[in-house]
């Protein structure tokens, strides 16, 4: 966190101003809340002008956001600063964050990060021709699939340094590259070895309703020495 | 083995459509009306039968705190808040159901929002879960326009579902930091009391469960709950995900029964554990907070509660971490500590000064850079943050370090004999902050 | 009441007690740094911590009430130890987290000798340390000119950014970055925009802020202390003043629950270097049209030649706004001995007098009166600049409950949500007749509270307005059995004692801008800083500064600060208050009732006491309530409305200002100050920014 800062003045924007369409999506998020909760929407808020201003926050953008919100610039500025997702100074076009958590270094993060180091440098540095910059962030929730690495939205899983090289070249020369795992896998199931969810009548509705049974056979038995109360 | 008709996520590796037609053949929305017109008191009386714990990592019984909220409201709405922040290290599982079978998510939100008279539920989903947070909306979106929710739907119970996204801080996955998020603020814990049933959003009465919670509420209704507690040991039931990874051939998530044993769970579904049982050297059964448990210990335990709280470890959130010899553990936990220092909220002492700390020392350790009785030192170190915090990230990051000395204090001395005996000309360069 | 059984000692306490409440009621003591209890709670230091019995882990004794305690089995009270061995280890590990990444420098700390880190180090810290990584550097923050930071040495608890939040009401203050990473800032370092803000070095429980003006100056053990009373405004909030040998080096707020709790403005604080700027050290006389430094002898000659001449309806006394009762007293009692009938301590040209009733010129709900209010009309007043801790009762007041506020005047930031109702008289007007939504608001309260400002009374129809606003008060039911809900709110520390002891225009006397306007020939000008006088009067100024009275006199006499001299100052609700002698004047400067006791030797008239305490014991005999100290006599309010509201009159259509223009620079102590400057200087740079 430490390196986190804001970015210096000479790149800073004069202004910012949410352009017609993010007008219309911040009121749609403030709306999300009850009247007066409008705090609420800071997070989507300050997310969109991120990825408004090109993948960063400028200081104009959280004054803005502020501003639609009735909220004071440092409580904005607090919310910008606690949250790693908001980066406070320009990143590359693709963006990876890499996971360094254990479950991925266990599984090898330490070669992905040897590559992102060798290909673009050190992390929060973009690299020249403006396409990449990275930085280690903690677990992203995909243990299953590692080692992983987010980029802009996406997430790469089961990376070796081998497929990892090959995306980013195809990310570098503009080709279509495959989101997810990188190694055939669909999701996270058990590669090649799935041993579960085989069975059709899951998904073929011939379960649907099966389970009202239990109802109406309870109904039939608390029917009965019901009536039999009133006989006595 | 689990038998499938006993599973629960019939979609969990997405090889099925996640929309609404699929996941209706599923069984998901099957009868859900039926199901609210029993009425609020059966089904929360239901939920606390079937003996389902939250599946969020404290495990406490879920109908319980249900029946905790206000059964008259006094004005104040109360809400329902999903926790869907799952950042715990070693966690993958409540994004499989957001991206897979979302619908029996939405519908168990609805079904909880009734039984807490709440006419307003927020799923709150970590930041970078981009892609599952617009596949849940997605689904959302179906489910208002087939109006299954909303302000009039066919279940005649008013209800609306909104999602909410963070932007990057585990710390609100705990869930007043949770709450303080959604409001607006930085995610930093409450005191509690006023516990969130009392004092949630927006001052409210609120309930916050775990996705995975709530999103197996629709099927044990349907079920039963006696079907949902004859699966597993005693106070230890249900079905349960478990993401496995780390050093096993096949690392996956499954849906399996609480209290199968580690074996059997990784013989199983995970092609076993790499270079073999002999390989294993110890596993962190239930996320990144939990101590670690030697392999001697775990290979045959039952994964649940309460044998791995035995074993001075947890279930927490049944992320199964598995580490096999060629593993590095002081540097593994060391990593686990800096995850720690990393997601301190910072605002009380022991955390925010002592994580680093734990980290900074145990990062010598890895490089055998330290004194010995430093290791009595940390151990304090850590107990002086353990249960002096307002939230359990302080014990979250004590106990994966009391974990380590417990189970390998040898290993920390070889590391700093090697050190001594390897007289270092140039002072060792401390990890890039 | 619950029982609960602390260190074994069982007490009865109120069940919303915090458990550290409980331990005090047991006579337990307990450590703490972020607790304050005028603050919310944030439970984030974790110094606190004490055993429940029953329970997990310890908890936060800050944070943890009473009733939230459980009782034991048989339903034994719940048992809390504050001394145990886990407690003790709790805070001794709490003790060395707090000064891991503290820097070790004391020696140079502002906050050395009053700092509770050192303290409780002392308690609970060890002396060697057990770690031995690289100590964490917070770079510095410029947050103005009257905070000062070394934030290396912040704690995190918060209190700073709490105060500014909740008790000042400005959102200056925030923690950004997270962790051990976090770190306490305004705004991209704006300097901070709150009157109140140094109350927040003073809350700092470590040397992270301190006070920027006094930094360096002195060590807190070698200061003498005297209590005292603030005269920066009619408020009267309850001070000490530290000084050392004859210089005063720090003005501090003492706690007076009844006035300002324990908050100070920045004005009433760091007006000190303004204690010894531009000072009047000696005697002048104007001779060819130029001030030479003079004897008091000469001087005296001087003025009894002058008065001696004067024909005594030529003559008159002006009394300044920081006046105390017992010099005003004593220059009554010389007019009077003189004949004369033109005195007046009114140079705002307020209409308010005691001829309609002590009830008609006070602050008749109390300021902790305004905790009651649960409707609040604010009539020709910003409270926030002119009696900036009224206005905290008030944001304290709302805060708790939100309740109704009207305003009628100048659209501010009063740091409260009000509704603004219009710029002047005819809006009033609106109300009396019901026209305005708000007379209905008013009406339904059970406690409205109006509060009249100097700005709506010292205008040419002030008295219409005053007896419009009395109707107000009427019709709504501000003032009945159990409740008095009619306020005036007055901004000159001198001004009530100077009503209470007739210090208006006898029968036919002219009042401080007749006076000023020429119609004298001889003023006698008692630190009256805030009136021109017209050429051609002769001017005896009587004060402390080279400020707008000493430049226009003929005669100079050095006076006494009120750090200078015991005085006697009855505060807008008209509560007397005595404050203390700190310091000296310095060189040929005199306590001001001593210089009219001599003064009136030389005029022949010998004014019948010798001492300060005779002078009190007249002054007592006469005005028997000015000798009941630290209390509100109460006065009869509903026959003062009642007399206001019959005067009558047609009010004209013109807005309401306020009179205070700079809350920095109100007073000739604040002018010579170079630290108000600087404020003042930045708050008009602040309000052009916002302007923008
Ligand atoms: C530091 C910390 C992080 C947590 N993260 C999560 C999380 O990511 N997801 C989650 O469901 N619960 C998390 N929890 C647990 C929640 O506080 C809460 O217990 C849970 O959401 C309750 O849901 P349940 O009763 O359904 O388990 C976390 C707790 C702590 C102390
Ligand atoms: S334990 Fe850590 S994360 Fe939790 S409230 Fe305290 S500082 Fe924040
Ligand atoms: S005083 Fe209680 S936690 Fe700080």
């Amino acid at each position: 966190m430490a390196v986190r800062k804001l970015a210096p003045e000479e790149i800073q924007p004069k202004s910012f101003a949410f352009s017609p369409e993010n007008e219309v999506f911040a009121d749609q998020q403030i709306a999300k809340y009850p009247p007066g909760r409008q705090a609420s929407a800071v997070i989507p808020l300050l997310w969109r002008a991120q990825e408004q201003a090109g993948g960063w926050l400028p200081q104009k953008a959280i004054e803005a956001v502020a501003a639609k919100l009735d909220m004071p610039d440092i409580r904005v500025m607090e919310v910008a600063t606690f949250y790693t997702m908001f980066n406070l100074e320009p990143v590359g076009k693709y963006f990876i964050q890499f996971c360094g958590t254990t479950p991925c270094q266990l599984r090898g993060a330490g070669d992905i990060k040897k590559v992102l180091e060798r290909r673009i440098g050190e992390q929060n540095h973009v690299s020249a021709d403006g396409n990449f910059s990275w930085l280690e962030v903690e677990c992203l929730g995909a243990c299953c699939n590692a080692p992983m690495v987010q980029i802009n939205d996406d997430y790469y899983e089961d990376l070796t340094t081998e497929n990892f090289e090959k995306l980013l070249d195809d990310l570098a020369a503009g080709r279509p590259v495959k989101k997810g795992p990188q190694n055939g896998r669909r999701a996270s199931e058990p590669q090649d070895a799935i041993k579960t969810l085989t069975d059709p009548s899951l998904y073929d509705g011939s379960m649907i309703g099966t389970w009202r049974k239990r109802f109406e056979e309870e109904a039939v038995k608390t029917a009965e020495p019901a009536g039999q109360d009133k006989k006595s | 083995m689990l038998q499938d008709k006993d599973r629960i996520f019939t979609n969990l590796y997405g090889l099925h459509s996640p929309d609404l037609k699929a996941a209706k053949m599923r069984g998901a929305w099957d009868g859900t009306k039926f199901l609210l017109e029993k009425g609020r008191d059966w089904i929360i009386d239901e939920m606390k039968k079937s003996g389902l714990r939250g599946r969020g990592g404290a495990g406490f019984p879920t109908g319980m705190k249900w029946s905790f909220m206000p059964k008259q409201s006094d004005g104040r709405p109360s809400y329902l808040v999903v926790n869907a922040d799952e950042s715990e290290p070693g966690t993958c599982k409540d994004r499989e159901i957001m991206r897979h079978d979302p619908h029996l998510l939405i519908e168990g939100c609805l079904i909880a929002s009734f039984a807490m008279n709440a006419n307003a539920a927020y799923i709150y989903i970590r930041g970078e879960y981009i892609t599952e947070k617009h596949a849940l909306q997605k689904a959302i979106d179906e489910a208002y326009e087939a109006k299954l929710i909303g302000k009039d739907n066919i279940h005649g119970y008013p209800f609306d579902l909104y999602l909410h996204h963070g932007a990057g801080a585990y710390i609100c996955g705990e869930e007043t930091a949770l709450l303080e998020s959604l409001e607006g603020k930085k995610g930093m814990p409450r005191l509690k009391p006023p516990f969130p049933a009392n004092m949630g959003l927006y001052g409210c009465p609120t309930t916050v469960n775990n996705v995975e919670s709530i999103a197996v509420a629709g099927e044990i209704l349907r079920r039963g709950a006696s079907w949902f507690s004859s699966i597993g040991r005693p106070n230890n039931v249900g079905t349960k995900l478990f993401c496995v990874s780390g050093h096993v051939n096949k690392p996956c998530n499954v849906e399996e029964a609480m209290g199968i044993t580690f074996r059997e769970l990784i013989d199983t579904h995970c092609g076993g554990i790499r270079g073999g049982w002999d390989n294993l050297l110890a596993v962190i059964p239930g996320g990144s907070s939990v101590p670690c448990v030697p392999a001697d210990q775990i290979i045959d335990a039952y994964m649940d509660f309460d044998t791995l709280r035995n074993l001075r470890s947890g279930l927490g959130t049944a992320a199964v971490i598995v580490m096999d010899k060629s593993t590095d553990i002081v540097r593994a936990i060391a990593r686990i500590s800096y995850f720690y220092k990393h997601e301190s909220c910072g605002q009380c002492t022991p955390c925010r000064e002592g994580t680093g700390w734990m980290w900074r020392v145990l990062n010598r350790m890895a490089e055998g850079r330290a004194q010995k009785r430093e290791i009595d030192m940390l151990l304090e170190v850590s107990t002086q943050i353990e249960g002096h915090t307002i939230c359990a990230l302080g014990d979250a990051a004590a106990w994966p370090v009391q974990g380590l000395i417990r189970h390998f204090r040898h290993e920390i001395e070889k590391r700093i004999d090697d050190y001594a005996a390897n007289p270092h000309s140039e002072s060792v360069m401390m990890a890039a902050e | 009441m619950a029982k609960i059984i602390v260190d074994g000692v069982e007490v009865d306490v109120p069940p919303e007690y915090t458990l550290l409440q409980a331990a005090e009621a047991a006579g337990a003591e307990i450590p703490r740094f972020c607790f304050h209890e005028r603050l919310s709670i944030a439970g984030n230091c974790r110094m606190c911590l004490v055993e429940v019995k029953g329970a997990p882990k310890p908890v936060a004794s800050c944070a943890w009430g009473v009733r939230d305690c459980r009782p034991g089995p048989n339903g034994e009270p719940p048992e809390v130890s504050t001394k145990s061995a886990t407690v003790k280890k709790a805070r001794e590990g709490v003790m060395e987290f707090l000064l891991i990444n503290h820097p070790l420098d004391c020696p140079i700390c502002d906050q050395g000798g009053q700092c509770d880190l050192q303290d409780q180090a002392m308690a609970y810290g060890v002396d060697t340390s057990r770690y031995h990584e690289n100590k964490r550097a917070v770079p510095d923050k410029d947050l103005g000119p009257l905070v000062k930071t070394s934030m290396n040495r912040c704690i995190h608890c918060t209190r700073c950014i709490r105060f500014t939040t909740e008790v000042a009401g400005v959102s200056d203050l925030g923690a950004i970055w997270r962790g051990e990473d976090m770190e306490i800032t305004s705004y991209l370092e704006k300097a901070l925009g709150s009157e109140l803000q140094s109350n927040v070095a003073d809350l700092c429980p470590v040397g992270a802020l301190t006070h920027k003006p006094e930094a360096f100056h002195y060590r807190p053990w070698e200061l003498s202390k005297t209590d005292s009373v603030d005269v920066t405004d009619a408020v009267g909030s309850a001070i000490r003043v530290d000084s050392r040998g004859r210089e005063v080096m720090r003005i501090l707020p003492r706690v007076n629950e009844a006035v300002n709790e324990e908050w100070i403005t920045d004005k009433a604080r760091h007006i000190v270097d303004g204690l010894r700027l531009q000072r009047l050290d000696r005697p002048f006389v104007r001779e060819n049209g130029r001030l030479r430094p003079a004897s008091w002898q000469e001087a005296f000659g001087v003025i009894a030649n002058r008065v001696k001449g004067a024909d005594p309806k030529r003559i008159g006394a002006i009394a300044g706004d920081l006046a105390a009762v017992e010099e005003m007293y004593a220059l009554k009692a010389l007019m009077q001995s003189l004949g004369v009938k033109n005195i007046d301590a009114r140079q705002d040209g307020t209409v308010l007098s005691p001829a309609y009733g002590r009830a008609s010129y006070l602050f008749n709900s109390t300021i902790p009166g305004i905790e009651d209010a649960d409707a609040i009309l604010i009539v020709g007043s910003n409270p926030r600049i002119e009696g900036s801790l009224v206005n905290v009762r008030i944001r304290k007041r709302w805060r708790f409950a939100p309740m109704p506020i009207g305003v009628i005047g100048e659209k501010a930031d009063l740091t409260y949500d009000y509704d603004y109702l219009g710029a002047g008289p005819e809006t009033l007007a609106e109300i009396l007749a019901g026209r305005h939504s708000f007379a209905e608001k008013l009406k339904g309260a059970k406690h409205p509270l109006i509060i009249v400002g100097q700005g709506a009374l010292s205008r040419p129809d002030g008295l219409a307005v005053l007896s419009l606003a009395a109707q107000v008060a009427k019709e709504v039911g501000a003032v009945k059995d159990g409740w008095n809900g009619f306020s005036i709110l007055h901004t000159a520390a001198s001004r009530v004692g100077a009503l209470d002891l007739g210090f208006v225009p006898g029968e036919g006397g002219l009042t401080a801008r007749q006076m000023a306007a020429g119609g004298v020939d001889v003023l006698f000008n008692l630190g009256a800083d805030e009136i021109d006088v017209a050429p051609g009067t002769f001017v005896i100024y009587q004060g402390t500064h080279g400020d707008r009275g000493a430049h226009r006199a003929d005669v100079i006499l050095p006076g006494a600060t009120y750090t200078e001299k015991s005085g006697t100052y009855v505060n807008t609700e008209g509560r007397v208050q005595m404050g203390g002698r700190a310091a000296f004047p310095p060189g040929e400067a005199r306590e001001d009732w001593a210089i009219l006791r001599a003064l009136s030797d030389g005029l022949g008239h010998r004014l019948p006491f010798d001492s300060l305490s005779a002078l009190r014991q007249k002054l007592y005999a006469e005005h028997p309530h000015l000798g009941a100290v630290d209390v509100v006599s109460a006065a009869d309010a509903a026959s003062a409305v009642q007399v206001l509201a019959g005067l009558g009159g047609t009010p004209g259509r013109e807005g309401f200002t306020s009179p205070v223009m700079d809350f920095y620079l109100t007073n000739p102590i604040a002018r010579a100050s170079g630290v108000m400057a600087e404020c003042s200087a930045l708050a008009r740079g602040l309000r052009l920014e916002a302007a923008e």
